[in-house]
């Protein structure tokens, strides 16, 4: 990384100045310490009272019991748990080819100067700000009740799947990108064919990049919640899912449902289940993170 | 690349050896397939908007735009059904200016912080942290809004009445501090594109770190800042889950963020888990109100793409 100015200011330019540090500029150098500090301090106290409010039900019930109304004490998380699993794997199945393909196609195939690759792009940077409730109604309208996949696993990795696509596709663009031209030059010298070339030179160098940003996607689609209100998510369901046909629940509604209820034993259990949540995300953003120091490529 | 491919083909008095040897169909199906795969984000968004239009369309014939976008009485699921607006609306921006309230400057300043201040294993460290604040799921943030910053607000109340159960301040306080990444990051990337010569020449007239900071890196790097914050509008206006837990479920036309209110996105989500039968006036609020999100935030992104773009020319 290049050092900016302000990094490699030399400690001269203070011992020009007669006296010390104006007030005003120790003050605003505070104040930008501030603004980060409540963030930290902010996701501090979550974590804390999370654990805290969680502990006494973060044991083994928590993921061998199914949902409970009547007695808080045994319910569990176990069909959301499943749920989730299912879901996200037919995510990462539909999602992650086809954000793949089409950052091929952007960067390696598509000529800049045509309008309709120009809107392509547009599309998507827009559809990457589109709110998820949205996604949901999407969902709802045309992949539930348009073409009657109904209330199915199916039907929310779809929604979701399109959901975090824009996220891929960005993000493999990205690492596509990075690989220098020379690499490409190199092997259409010696005459591969440009999917050859592609496939053999471009897409190995550029799988960390790629994986980094599959598993932010993924993780983003873990902990969504709003779409898959609209699609039957919410139902109370005390069994595993068997297909993608099966109905369904994931972690954030199972949590969203016990935050609605008012009694504290569904506090705690909440609680439990979001800690759960939380330990998830973690270990997917470190992962990510730790693929993006292990496996930058300098060329 | 497809220029040069043509060009390679279309080679005059090319030796034998440099003929293709066999057909390149498997060439030609990649082609394809890559097509295909770009099409379905260009079918995402005329899924997205053949979702809206028809049950719309169907719902303005039996309501009205007029009394849609005027009214102010909200109660589209009850006998007789009240198909204003205004509500949804007035708390929808409510929840976005607290939130903004909180996230400009503190976003802003973690940007500048990061990108004029900070020395390298600063940023190591806290870059992540923020990544950490990014990828938080909307429901804990809603869950810690509900259960930890509204009783502390109630508690802690200087006078005056205490904010409701559901109210809009803690979902307002938490939105902001969801949005902070988005925001910091996204300016920080514009103050990083500021060129060093710019903020050499400053420090060489004498200025100090803050002026060239606030004086020069800040309004060279205005439009990409400008699009930071717009985008973090969009992102407060689409959140659903913080609202739908913290700040409640009745639609209430009142400025006073104490009190519990309805936003758009929280009246989808509250309509879409009830079952409402295809076809009925109720379940086309739905695509009524997300008709108008979408529309409201596809204007927000618009806007914020063509900032970004701009601030990027200008230092390439």
């Amino acid at each position: 990384m290049i050092p900016t100015a302000a990094t490699s200011d030399p400690p001269e330019v203070t011992r020009l100045r007669g006296r010390g540090t104006p007030l005003r500029e120790r003050f605003f150098r505070l104040g930008l310490r501030a603004s980060l500090a409540v963030g930290v301090l902010f996701l501090v106290g979550l974590l804390t009272y999370v654990v805290v409010e969680g502990w006494p039900r973060l044991n083994s019930k928590l993921w061998t019991n199914f949902p409970d109304v009547i007695d808080p004490s045994n319910a569990g998380a176990q069909s959301a748990i499943t749920g989730t699993v299912w879901v996200v794997s037919c995510t990462a199945l539909y999602c992650l080819p086809t954000g793949v393909l089409t950052a091929i196609y952007l960067e390696e195939y598509a000529d800049r100067d045509r309008w309709w690759n120009r809107a392509i792009e547009i599309n998507i940077q827009n559809l990457a700000a589109v709110p998820s409730i949205v996604y949901g109604i999407l969902g709802l309208g045309v992949i539930s009740r348009g073409l009657g996949f109904g209330q199915t696993v199916l039907t929310a990795s779809l929604t979701l799947s399109l959901l975090v696509l824009p996220i891929v596709i960005i993000s493999s663009r990205e690492a596509i990108r990075a690989v220098p031209q020379s690499v490409r030059q190199a092997s259409l010298s010696l005459g591969a064919t440009q999917w050859q070339t592609v496939r053999r030179q471009v897409l190995p160098a550029a799988v960390p990049g790629m994986a980094t940003g599959s598993i932010l996607a993924l993780s983003r689609a873990i902990g969504e919640a709003a779409p898959l209100l609209l699609l039957g998510g919410l139902t109370f369901i005390t069994f595993n899912p068997t297909g993608v046909q099966s109905q369904f629940t994931v972690l954030p509604i199972q949590i969203f449902n016990w935050i609605s209820q008012s009694r504290a034993e569904f506090t705690a259990l909440a609680s439990a289940a979001i800690v759960v949540l939380l330990v998830i995300l973690l270990v997917m953003n470190s992962l990510a993170i730790w693929l993006r120091n292990h496996f930058t490529h300098r060329w | 690349m497809t220029a040069r491919a043509r060009r390679r083909r279309a080679a005059p008095g090319s030796p034998g050896f440099l003929k293709r040897s066999q057909s390149r169909w498997a060439e030609r199906a990649v082609g394809v397939l890559l097509v295909a795969a770009a099409l379905v984000s260009v079918l995402t968004t005329i899924g997205i908007v053949v979702a809206l239009i028809p049950p719309v369309v169907e719902f303005f014939g039996k309501v009205g735009f007029g009394r849609f976008i005027t009214g102010t009485d909200w109660s589209p699921l009850f006998e007789p059904p009240r198909f204003g607006v205004l509500p949804l609306v007035t708390a929808t921006l409510v929840v976005t200016v607290i939130a903004l309230f909180v996230a400009v400057p503190l976003g802003l300043g973690a940007a500048v912080y990061l990108s004029e201040y900070a020395g390298h294993r600063v940023r190591g460290s806290l870059k992540p942290v923020l990544e950490v604040l990014a990828g938080i799921p909307t429901v804990v943030y809603g869950f810690f809004a509900l259960r930890a910053i509204t009783p502390f607000l109630q508690r802690n109340w200087p006078g005056g009445d205490p904010p409701e159960v559901f109210n809009a301040l803690s979902a307002g306080f938490v939105m902001g501090i969801m949005i902070i990444p988005t925001i910091a990051s996204l300016a920080e990337d514009a103050m990083a594109a500021v060129p060093r010569s710019l903020r050499d020449g400053a420090c060489a007239l004498g200025s100090s770190r803050m002026q060239v900071s606030t004086r020069v890196v800040f309004p060279a790097a205005l439009s990409g800042i400008v699009a930071a914050v717009v985008l973090g509008v969009s992102r407060a206006i689409g959140e659903t889950m913080i609202v739908a837990i913290a700040a409640g479920g009745r639609p209430n036309l009142t400025f006073n963020p104490l009190e519990g209110m309805q936003t758009m996105t929280a009246f989808i989500a509250a309509a879409g888990i009830g079952d409402l039968p295809t076809g009925s006036t109720g379940y086309q609020t739905i695509f009524a109100v997300g008709l108008l999100l979408f529309a409201i935030t596809l204007v927000m992104n618009l806007i914020s793409i063509r900032l970004v773009r701009r601030y990027r020319e200008v230092y390439e």
